[in-house]
C-alpha cells in the first residue's frame, strides 16, 4: 500500500518535470553527448565527420602552447571579472539591505539595478565604445583637466574593455542572489552583537559575510560560467588583441575543424563543471534555491 | 536565489517584510553610510550611463560619428536603419525576433509552470532532473548550439528559427523560468489548496481556481524572463538559426562591419522594445497586487 502510494507520488512528479525533460534531453543532454562523441571523431577537413575513437584531437589541443594562452587568458578574465563583480555586488547589495531604511525606496533601487538585465547585453557592450575610445568622453574629460597630454590608449580595445564590458554586464549576477540571501539575516543577531560590543568589521567579517555565503555562492557560479562560455566581449572588446577558449571554438567551426573544437569545448566543459562543482560542495544549491 | 528573487521581491512590493535597518531607524547615519551611497550612485551611473550615451548619438545628422560631440540632432539614422539594404534586413529579423520570443514566452511559462508544481514535492530522481536543469543554465551556449546543430544533422532535420532556434533558447530561458517559479511558490501558502480540496474542488480546478490567480503576478515575472531572454539571446541561436537571422545576430553581424550610428540607431530601437515590455509587466504585476490588496482589505498582501 505504502509502496503504491510512493509510486504515484514519483508518477505525479514526473508527470509535471515531464515538458521540461521532454525539452532538456534533446537540447542539453544529447547536444553534449554529440559535443563529447564528436571530440573522438574524425574529420575530412570538409566538415564531414567519421565515427572513430580518436585521441589525436585531444593531444593535439593538449600540447599546443596555443592552447595555454587561450586558457590563461579566459581564466585571467574570469578572475578579474569574478572577484570586481563580486566586490561591487557585494557592496551594493550591502547598502540596500543595511543602509537605506525606507522599505520601498531599498526595493526601489534594487529594481532600477535589475532593469538592465532584461535588455540586450550586446547593445550595453557596445554603449562603451563613445566613452572609452581614443576621441571618447573619458579621454577628452581627462585631457580637458589636464591630467593627460595625450589619449590612453589602453582604454578601449583592450583587456581593460574587456573586464569593464563584462563586469558591467555581470554584477547584478552577485546583486541579486547576496542581496536576497542578506535579506534574510536577522537583523536582532546584527544588534545583539552590538550590544556586546562588536566592531562594525567584527560584524561584517563574523556575521555578514558567512550568512551571505550562499548568495556569493551562486553568484560566482552565474558569473564564472558567463564568462569561461563567452567569446563575443573578448572578440569586440579587446579589438582582436586576447582571444577565448570558446572564441577558438568559434574559428575552429568555422572552419569545419569539429573534432578539435570539440575536444577543446570538452576540456572547458571540465574545468567549469570541476568548479561549480567545488563551490556546490560548500553551499547546497538546491536547498538554498528551493526554500 | 540568483535572479529569480527579482519577481520574488515584485511580486512581495507592496508587503512589509523584515525589518532592513541594522541599527534604530533613527539618529545619524554611520560614514559607511555615506561611503557606500557613493559607491551606489556610480555603480548607478556606470550602469545606466554609457546606454544614454549611444541613445543620444543615436539622434545624430549624417555627419555623426561614433563618439561625441553629437553632430546635428535628427532621425536620420532610423530611417536609414529601416530604408538601406547594406545594413541588413533589421525589419525582417526585428519580426522574426519578436514572433520567436512571444513563441518562447507562452512555452516557458507553461513548461516553468508545471516543473515549479511537480518540484514542490520530492519525488525518486528529482535531483538529476534538478541538476540537468542548473547544467542547462551554465553550459556554454555556443557549444550547446553546435550540439544542437550536430544533432539535428544527424538525424536529417534542417536547423531553422521554430525548431532547433527554439528548443536551443528553450534550453536557456527554462531554467531561468523554473528558478523564478521556485521563488514564487515558496511562498504560496498550502492551507488554501487544502482548503479548495476540503470544499471539493477537483485537482484541476484547485490549480485553475486558486493556485494560478494566487501566483499570476509570478507568472508574469517568468514570462518576462522568457520574453527578454529570448529576444536578446545570441550565442546559443547563433549556430541554431538556420538561414535566418535574429535581431542579435543581425546586431552582431552589424558590430562587425558599420561603423555608422545606425548601430546606435538599432541598439535604441531594440532597448526600446525592451523597456516596454518590462514597463508592461511590471505595471501588470503592481496592477494585480493592487487589485488584490483593494479586495482582500486587511488581509496579508504579498501572498503569491
Amino acid at each position: 500500500m505504502a509502496q503504491s502510494a510512493a509510486f504515484k507520488r514519483n508518477l505525479a512528479g514526473w508527470a509535471y518535470v515531464a515538458p521540461l525533460v521532454v525539452v532538456l534531453i534533446p537540447f542539453f543532454v544529447l547536444p553534449l553527448i554529440a559535443v563529447v562523441a564528436a571530440s573522438f571523431f574524425e574529420t575530412d577537413g570538409f566538415g564531414g565527420l567519421f565515427p572513430a575513437f580518436n585521441l589525436d584531437n585531444y593531444t593535439e589541443i593538449l600540447t599546443s602552447g596555443l592552447t595555454f594562452n587561450l586558457y590563461y587568458e579566459t581564466i585571467k578574465f574570469t578572475v578579474l571579472t569574478w572577484f570586481f563583480s563580486l566586490l561591487i555586488g557585494f557592496f551594493v547589495a550591502y547598502f540596500l539591505v543595511f543602509h537605506v531604511r525606507n522599505q520601498l525606496l531599498a526595493l526601489g533601487l534594487f529594481l532600477l539595478c535589475t532593469v538592465p538585465f532584461w535588455t540586450s547585453n550586446i547593445i550595453r557592450m557596445i554603449s562603451w565604445i563613445p566613452l572609452l575610445g581614443k576621441e571618447g568622453l573619458v579621454n577628452e574629460a581627462l585631457l580637458k583637466l589636464g591630467l593627460i597630454d595625450q589619449p590612453l590608449e589602453f582604454l578601449l580595445f583592450s583587456s581593460f574593455a574587456v573586464v569593464v564590458a563584462y563586469v558591467h554586464q555581470l554584477t547584478i549576477f552577485m546583486i541579486v542572489p547576496i542581496f536576497n540571501a542578506m535579506g534574510r539575516i536577522d537583523k536582532r543577531v546584527v544588534e545583539a552583537a552590538l550590544d556586546a560590543g562588536a566592531s562594525r568589521f567584527d560584524i561584517m567579517r563574523l556575521i555578514i559575510v558567512p550568512l551571505s555565503k550562499s548568495g556569493i555562492a551562486l553568484g560566482s557560479i552565474f558569473v564564472i560560467s558567463i564568462v569561461m562560455g563567452d567569446f563575443f566581449v573578448v572578440k569586440v572588446m579587446s579589438g582582436g588583441g586576447s582571444a577565448s577558449v570558446v572564441g577558438a571554438f568559434y574559428e575552429n567551426i568555422s572552419v569545419l575543424q569539429y573534432p578539435t573544437a570539440a575536444a577543446s569545448a570538452v576540456l572547458l566543459t571540465i574545468i567549469l563543471v570541476i568548479t561549480v562543482g567545488l563551490i556546490i560542495r560548500f553551499v547546497d544549491i538546491r536547498k538554498e534555491i528551493t526554500r | 536565489m540568483s535572479l529569480a528573487r527579482v519577481s520574488d521581491v515584485v511580486a512581495t512590493s507592496v508587503s512589509a517584510r523584515r525589518s532592513r535597518a541594522i541599527a534604530p531607524t533613527s539618529g545619524r547615519r554611520p560614514w559607511t553610510f555615506y561611503v557606500l551611497a557613493i559607491l551606489f550612485t556610480l555603480y548607478l551611473l556606470a550602469l545606466y550611463g554609457p546606454m544614454a550615451c549611444i541613445y543620444i548619438l543615436s539622434l545624430q545628422d549624417l555627419r555623426g560619428g561614433l563618439v561625441f560631440p553629437i553632430k546635428g540632432l535628427s532621425l536620420h539614422w532610423f530611417v536609414d536603419l529601416f530604408t538601406q539594404v547594406r545594413t541588413g534586413d533589421v525589419q525582417g529579423s526585428f519580426e522574426r525576433s519578436f514572433k520567436l520570443a512571444l513563441v518562447v514566452t507562452v512555452l516557458t511559462v507553461v513548461v516553468s509552470f508545471l516543473a515549479g508544481l511537480g518540484f514542490r514535492k520530492r519525488f525518486a530522481g528529482d535531483t538529476v532532473v534538478f541538476y540537468m536543469m542548473i547544467g542547462s543554465l551554465v553550459a556554454p551556449g555556443l557549444v550547446l548550439g553546435i550540439g544542437v546543430g550536430l544533432i539535428f544533422n544527424a538525424v536529417g532535420i534542417d536547423a531553422s528559427l521554430f525548431t532547433s532556434a527554439l528548443g536551443a533558447q528553450l534550453s536557456w530561458t527554462l531554467p531561468f523560468g523554473v528558478l523564478v517559479m521556485f521563488a514564487v511558490m515558496s511562498r504560496f501558502d498550502h492551507a488554501w489548496e487544502e482548503a479548495a480540496r476540503d470544499l471539493g474542488a477537483s485537482p484541476w480546478q484547485t490549480i485553475r481556481l486558486v493556485v494560478i490567480p494566487v501566483l499570476a503576478p509570478g507568472i508574469v515575472a517568468v514570462a518576462l524572463f522568457g520574453f527578454t531572454l529570448s529576444y536578446d539571446e545570441f550565442a546559443r541561436t547563433l549556430q541554431t538559426a538556420g538561414s535566418l537571422n535574429t535581431l542579435p545576430l543581425e546586431i552582431w553581424s552589424m558590430t562587425l562591419n558599420i561603423t555608422s550610428p545606425a548601430l546606435y540607431a538599432l541598439g535604441t530601437v531594440t532597448t526600446i522594445v525592451s523597456f516596454l515590455v518590462i514597463g508592461a509587466s511590471l505595471g501588470t504585476i503592481a496592477f494585480m497586487q493592487k487589485r488584490r490588496e483593494a479586495r482582500a482589505p486587511g488581509q496579508q498582501g504579498g501572498a503569491a
